[in-house]
């Protein structure tokens, strides 16, 4: 029986029944977004925080096979970081230019890039790299990432406590735009150092040899061996990667929102986005994942014309469903 | 005088399953050697042992004379052992060019020259060099494999069934361009279903069965055995 139902599923008409509901729904898409542009476009900038995070989930997947659960609390250390820099060394300063931030935050983002970059490396020889050697099984490494997930939010907590804290910020007017859309200008800013940072690491990817062997890593790992690659060295710059773009999306995170608050959660609950940006794109492709985060954000942000904001994760989940159903492996994912 | 390759006694195998039992082989500079057998006899294993993806559980291995079974597959390359396993031997994702990048990781004089050469020798590899390796047909694939593995300008080039899943004129190919890799001075390993091919071109060969090796003559000689073809091979 159940081969008959597959032949159906695998018929011509069954396709093109398939195809046709695609067809659908990126018309229903594209037309929802169309009609409220300022969301679509907030969706966007949304989708480019989103877009960091899912990244740094997508490459440790693509070399380790796991899913990092930690990457939301990643960012949040950043963010906390950041606030570090900005409220106890830096000169306090706000208000740069048109953003609600001022210079020290350009000083504060790299470093705390840096510091979660230092804390994923860690993360990496102090737990995973000594689970892989006594051959721990996946539930094992999700378990301990999950662990570690929590563990980072609680030191964040024990160290700054749990009340909301603010960056140092002054407040801005927001731009106009064509079509009469207007955007605060650190969402601006946000797209902008967001694009960088994933032009960048296109760049290190397809052009130096580090990032080559990354991505021969990820493709056939016993060849990468065979080859003469050191793997391990290259889980190591896998996991740095992933922590300086988490590092740049927690700090992004927070100048987002226009009273740039941040709480010990706001990396974790970014968690089901984040997943289902990957999963959408495609688990492993980095270009899967940018793709991906701004569907999700976009859906997320333009879902608020018709849906309360709470229900904002579960779009994205819905949305992951929608795409999965049609494409089993993600919009840029291997067929096979 | 020594061999370039000695394996004396070699046991190995996954976990706690041996499947090599005490395995000798040899193989000169310049040699072609091929290694027949059963499925399941233990080649293939036999063969990951030799680069270290698989560990060695005793005996020795000797590459120009210094034991190299205790080291990393990393550091064994360098000393001039290259390897191209049957599956899975290209990145499929990355481009031909890049897969040659890669082959030539540990090279530090660059590899630009290398590459070049590797071009010459595979043309049908120069027109595609842009693409994926994922999207070669299977003989270009095989041929995308043998290249990047000579990247290394390896001594020694070991071959897990060059000619699998190739056609017998496509087969025919790839032993022909491993006899013009041997004659410039590169020792081969292979293992080989297409025993009569293989053997054709090889200096010597080796039959292992149930992970020991059971006989060894020279390849032509070899191929005409009787005996081998019904104990080992299944041939009537």
């Amino acid at each position: 029986m159940p081969a008959a139902i597959l032949r159906v599923l695998a018929s011509p008409a069954a396709r093109r029944v398939g195809r046709a509901a695609q067809l659908v729904m990126a018309v229903a898409f594209g037309a929802a977004a169309a009609s409220q542009v300022e969301l679509a476009v907030n969706g966007v900038f949304l989708g480019s925080i989103l877009a960091l995070g899912a990244i740094g989930i997508t490459l440790i997947y693509g070399v380790l096979r796991f899913a990092n659960i930690a990457q939301g609390d990643m960012m949040t250390f950043g963010a906390y970081l950041a606030f570090f820099l900005l409220v106890s060394v830096l000169p306090e300063q706000a208000g740069l230019g048109p953003f609600t931030f001022g210079f020290p935050l350009l000083v504060a983002i790299p470093i705390s890039m840096a510091g979660v970059a230092a804390l994923a490396v860690g993360m990496e020889i102090l737990v995973f790299r000594r689970l892989r050697l006594r051959r721990a099984n996946l539930v094992t490494i999700e378990i301990a990432s999950l662990g570690l997930a929590i563990a980072v939010r609680g030191v964040v907590q024990m160290i700054w406590d749990t009340p909301v804290r603010y960056y140092p910020h002054e407040g801005r007017e927001h731009i106009s735009l064509p079509a009469g859309v207007s955007v605060a200008p650190n969402h601006l800013f946000v797209a902008g150092a967001a694009l960088l940072l994933a032009i960048g690491l296109h760049l290190l990817l397809t052009r130096t040899k580090p990032g080559k062997a990354m991505r021969a890593t990820s493709d056939n790992p016993d060849l990468a061996r065979a080859s003469g690659i050191d793997t391990d060295r290259v889980l190591l710059w896998t996991w740095a990667i992933g922590g300086l773009l988490a590092g740049a999306a927690g700090v992004l995170l927070v100048i987002f929102n226009a009273t740039s608050q941040l709480k010990p959660t706001i990396g974790f609950q970014l968690l089901v986005p984040l997943f289902a940006a990957v999963i959408v794109g495609g688990i492993g492709n980095p270009y899967g994942a940018f793709l991906g985060a701004m569907l999700i954000g976009v859906s997320m942000e333009v879902s608020t014309a018709w849906a309360l904001p709470t229900y904002k994760p579960a779009i994205a989940f819905l949305v992951m469903v929608l795409v999965l159903l049609f494409r089993p492996s993600g919009l840029l994912g291997a067929r096979d | 005088m020594k061999a370039l390759l000695e394996v004396a006694g070699l046991r190995a195998g996954y976990d706690d399953t041996e499947i090599v039992h005490g395995a000798d082989l040899a193989v000169e500079a310049g040699e072609i050697v091929t290694i027949i057998g059963p499925n399941g006899s233990g080649k293939s294993t036999l063969m990951k042992a030799l680069v270290g993806i698989v560990p060695a559980t005793a005996g020795s291995i000797r590459f120009a004379g210094r034991r190299i079974d205790d080291l990393r597959p990393d550091l064994r390359i360098p000393l001039g052992i290259c390897y191209v396993p049957q599956t899975d031997n290209v990145f499929p994702h990355l481009t031909v060019l890049e897969n040659l990048e890669m082959g030539g990781y540990l090279r530090r004089d660059g590899t630009g020259e290398r590459i070049a050469e590797m071009f010459d020798l595979f043309p049908d590899l120069a027109e595609r060099r842009a693409v994926p390796a994922g999207s070669l047909s299977g003989g270009q694939r095989q041929m995308m494999a043998v290249a990047r593995a000579l990247m290394l300008e390896p001594r020694l080039l070991l071959l897990d069934e060059p000619s699998a899943g190739l056609s017998p004129r496509l087969a025919q190919t790839v032993f022909d361009t491993v006899a013009k890799i041997n004659s410039a001075g590169v020792a081969i390993l292979m293992i080989e279903h297409r025993t009569r091919q293989a053997l054709a071109i090889s200096h010597r060969g080796y039959v292992l069965a149930m992970g020991r090796v059971r006989m060894q003559a020279p390849g032509p000689q070899l191929a005409d055995d009787e005996q081998v073809g019904l104990l080992y091979l299944g041939r009537a």
